[in-house]
């Protein structure tokens, strides 16, 4: 297999599903593209928007280094990570990861590994704005868990 | 010596800036905190609960025991809430 592509996109603007799953599926050995993608939702108290702040130094360099992990740990073409910052409202897209590989296997788990590795050891911070006031989202022990089956350092 | 100090998320809205930068003679991150936390009651309120303060040391996530010899930047945040 040749060299696995990383993409690493840190944007305000949004991004197109299909042109980032569709760039994954470059050569005839790829026989599998995972992606997932994280939506704003609303909260009970009825969200007018979520405000993502991140660590611009850093965050480039966090995400390259948790795709650069997911390509060591499994046989992958490419690997895609795209997280915005900003404003953005309920049904925006905040995120999403894509991974290809020859088989589903490694694409399913890579696509899990970095999904929970984005959570809680990427430098983004969410505050939710609703009607009753604002606040920053809390992590949660779930996240810090879920990364202790992947064997965390 | 000079150090960046970087504040995020309510870290930097308790302390009131994002960025300072911070002449001092502490040995570790947790030095830094404690000559922070002396200076002002944002400071110490912003630092007061440690389990939900998490550092960077020259953009890389390390725990704060760690040594700012030579170190450039510092940053603290909360616990990452990205995905």
């Amino acid at each position: 297999m040749s060299t696995p592509s990383i993409r690493v996109v840190v944007s305000e603007d949004d991004f197109d599903l299909g042109t980032e799953a569709t760039a994954l599926e470059a050569g005839p050995d790829t026989g599998a593209v995972v992606t997932f993608t994280g939506r704003v939702r609303d909260v009970a108290d009825g969200l007018r928007h979520m405000q993502i702040e991140h660590y611009p130094g850093m965050t480039d360099a966090a995400l390259t280094d948790i795709a650069q992990q997911a390509i060591a740990r499994w046989p992958l073409s490419g690997v895609t990570v795209i997280h915005r910052y900003g404003k953005l409202r309920p049904g925006d897209r905040i995120m999403m990861v894509a991974t290809a590989s020859r088989h589903r296997d490694a694409a399913f788990e890579s696509a899990a590994f970095l999904m929970d590795y984005l959570k809680s050891r990427a430098p983004f911070w969410k505050k939710e704005v609703t009607d009753q006031g604002e606040g920053w989202v809390a992590s949660c022990d779930r996240d810090e868990a879920a990364l202790d089956r992947w064997g965390k350092p | 010596m000079k150090l960046q100090v970087l504040y995020f998320a309510w870290l930097r809205e308790r302390i009131g800036l994002g960025r300072e930068d911070v002449v001092t003679e502490a040995a570790t991150v947790a030095d830094l905190i404690a000559e922070l936390r002396a200076r002002e009651d944002r400071y110490d309120l912003a630092f007061s609960d440690m389990t939900a303060v998490r550092c960077a040391v020259d953009q890389t996530l390390m725990p704060l025991d760690t040594s700012l010899v030579g170190a450039r930047e510092v940053a603290f945040f909360p616990p990452m809430t990205g995905g």
